[in-house]
């Protein structure tokens, strides 16, 4: 029940993100939805990822803000605005009902097939000595994965550091110290 | 079963904001949305009805405990999520100094 | 945050910041070190650890002495950060297998247990916190000396 509320509440806030002119607004929009998946992970039993969504979603507005400061846009209606409207709501119309039949096949809600996970519930504990299941998956079982995380996340540093350097920086700031 | 009906709503309300908004901040905003989404579907898989979170106690035997596994693939995705936001983000604003708006029709020049 | 100006924010916010940021600090270390044991693990204390370093920029302005710390070092460590998990995968070789769980298991619910995990989550922590401040400071440091154009 909790969950059917949250999840209305995640849809409005989204709605208002994405439709609001002013840009800070919808930065606080993408910032509820946030906040909310946070206590919709606390509701389903995951308190790792309830820790890891909370501190990533503050440093993701930070991020945010820091663009959009005194930049906005002004509307402007022009063209064959109604003709593409309707054609990308008749697409997601005929996606969700695609989507509504596919969703049949899949087990209830609250009922997993859990057939991989046995063999890590039962010897968990005793193979790794960690008594945090979650760690003992993502760096015992699986830190190839873990590897793999490690390696993207170097990329997008590198790959931030690269686009954001400015030639020539040395020369402006001797110029403003004359 | 309109849990997972919901989630796909909100992942089909950061598709429209990526197909049709001029702003690309708002598309940036529209491909963290569709972030969310897919995170929170995953792991409603793996929830047990009156399960336990997957952590051991002391003197205690624990029986239904909630899936781990979509746990472990999920705690990797949100980090590299931020990780995605950041680096578009930065391009956002290479554009700005460049082209003085975020207008995404007005930024056709192939020269220069 | 607005403007971000050199001086940083008021006085008030630059007294409770001395004694916050020690204790973000603190917090963060806690939860990667116990990350076997509880909630928590690499990532969310690595982040925790940047979140305390980027507090105090944001309160102390640009002429921080924290700010100083050039892009090389913080790149250093960054790649120190990763090498490190590396050669603790590597490790498992000396039992047979590519990041195999080599150390001595322990006891559970103690800290020193669970083979190389912890040393696992140190590593991870050290690479995301100091590779998530270097973006920071991408984003904030090198915007003050352009519009010149």
């Amino acid at each position: 029940m909790e969950l059917h509320l949250l999840l209305l509440f995640m849809i409005f806030a989204a709605i208002v993100a994405v439709e609001v002119k002013d840009l800070l607004s919808s930065v606080i929009g993408v910032g509820a939805v946030g906040f909310a998946l946070c206590l919709a992970f606390l509701i389903l039993k995951a308190p790792d990822l309830a820790i890891t969504q909370l501190v990533v979603e503050i440093l993701c507005l930070i991020i945010l803000i820091r663009a959009t400061i005194n930049k906005d846009l002004p509307l402007v209606i022009e063209g064959r605005w109604v003709f593409n409207t309707f054609a990308t709501l008749a697409f997601v119309a005929v996606f969700l009902f695609f989507a509504f039949h596919a969703l049949k096949e899949l087990p209830s809600f609250g009922d997993p097939i859990m057939s991989v996970v046995k063999r890590y519930i039962a010897q968990g504990k005793a193979e790794t000595g960690a008594v945090n299941l979650v760690t003992a998956v993502i760096l015992d079982f699986r830190a190839y994965d873990t590897l793999g995380e490690a390696t993207v996340l170097f990329a997008s540093v590198i790959g931030i550091m690269a686009v954001l350097r400015r030639p020539g920086r040395k020369k402006i700031e001797e110029k403003n110290h004359d | 079963m309109t849990l997972y009906f919901l989630c796909l709503v909100l992942f089909c309300i950061g598709l429209y904001g990526v197909l049709r908004k001029r702003n690309i901040v708002k598309i940036i905003i529209g491909i963290g949305i569709i972030e969310y989404s897919m995170n929170l579907f995953f792991v409603l898989l793996g929830y047990k009805l009156h399960g336990r979170a997957p952590i051991d106690a002391q003197n205690q035997d624990i029986l239904n405990m909630v899936d781990p596994i979509p746990q472990a693939l999920v705690l990797t995705s949100i980090v590299i999520g931020l990780g995605i936001t950041a680096l578009l983000i930065s391009i956002a604003i290479r554009i700005y100094d460049k082209y003085g708006t975020f207008d995404i029709t007005k930024i056709k020049r192939l020269k220069g | 945050m607005i403007d971000n100006p050199k001086n940083g924010m008021s006085l008030l916010v630059k007294t409770i910041t001395r004694i916050t940021v020690g204790l973000i600090l603190l917090f963060g270390i806690y939860i990667v070190l116990h990350g076997h044991l509880s909630p928590g693990g690499g990532f969310a204390g690595g982040v925790i650890v940047a979140l305390s370093l980027v507090h105090l920029i944001l309160a102390f302005g640009r002429e921080a002495k924290v700010a100083k710390i050039s892009m090389n070092l913080a790149s250093n460590l960054e790649s120190l950060g990763a090498l490190m998990f590396l050669s603790v995968a590597l490790l498992g070789f000396l039992g047979g297998t590519f990041f195999l769980n080599v150390l001595n298991k322990g006891l559970p619910f103690k800290l020193f247990s669970a083979g190389t995990i912890p040393f696992s989550n140190i590593s991870i922590s050290i690479k995301v916190g100091v590779g998530l401040f270097a973006i920071f400071l991408a984003l904030i440091i090198l915007e003050g000396t352009k519009r010149k154009r």
